[in-house]
């Protein structure tokens, strides 16, 4: 199965890519694609999680075709 | 219930009067309230210059949307309008125009302020300013309605 990731804002910099593609055997939870997506780089703890554009928890599983997105804390308004 | 990104400099009080005249609702709402917030020249104690404001396309507009959805089942409105901008950003430019419109002022306050508050906290924007020492994402984010 394939998940789209992307990340914004200052983690996007700081992993150096905005967005990658991974190849799973099976569902994973988002952690997992965290870990797989960014060579077992440690979390930030403040990361938010989102999981086909609604907000998410780590634990989540995500399922074939989803896209999963990592951020900071927002900054609008 | 409207949201929108722009990509461009809007300015709000136009807007404002072009969605109100648009709604066709003019004798049935008695209070209109509304927030603009502009980009300030300063930020901890640093003149800041231009700003980036980055969104993450789909997701934003997404959850606009359904903060304007919420806000409508939770009070009692006529209608509502949010804009925000994307993109370089100068000072005094408009960031966010907030407006709602109701029967009655209780209805309008308490929607917009839930509007503003859940945006600021939860609405996918991050801003990158340019100060004179260089670039910086800002951080402080805030609690919520």
């Amino acid at each position: 199965m394939t998940i789209e990731v992307k990340f914004f804002a200052s983690l996007r910099e700081q992993l150096g890519r905005g967005e990658t593609r991974l190849t799973a055997a099976g569902p994973m939870s988002v952690a997992e694609v965290w870990s797989q997506a960014t060579d077992n780089a440690e979390m930030p703890a403040n990361v938010l999680m989102a999981l086909n554009m609604e907000y998410v928890t780590a634990d989540t599983t995500v399922n074939d075709g989803d896209e999963v997105a990592f951020f900071p804390p927002v900054t609008g308004g | 219930m409207h949201s929108e990104i722009r990509e461009q400099p809007f300015e709000p009080y136009a807007e404002l009067l072009k969605y109100q005249q648009a709604m066709h609702a003019a004798g049935r709402y008695g209070a209109t309230a509304v927030f603009v917030g502009s980009m300030r020249e300063f930020n901890e104690d640093e003149t800041v210059t231009a700003m980036e404001l980055e969104h993450y396309p789909g997701m934003t507009e997404k959850y606009l949307h359904n903060l304007g959805e919420q806000a409508a089942a939770r009070w009692d409105l006529i209608n509502s309008l949010i804009l925000h901008r994307v993109g370089r950003v100068k000072p005094d430019d408009a960031i966010v125009l907030v407006a709602v419109w109701s029967t009655h002022r209780k209805d309008a306050f308490e929607a917009s302020r839930y509007l503003m508050e859940e945006l600021k906290s939860r609405a996918p924007f991050w801003k990158k300013e340019q100060t004179s020492e260089g670039q910086r994402w800002v951080e402080n984010n805030t609690a919520g309605y």
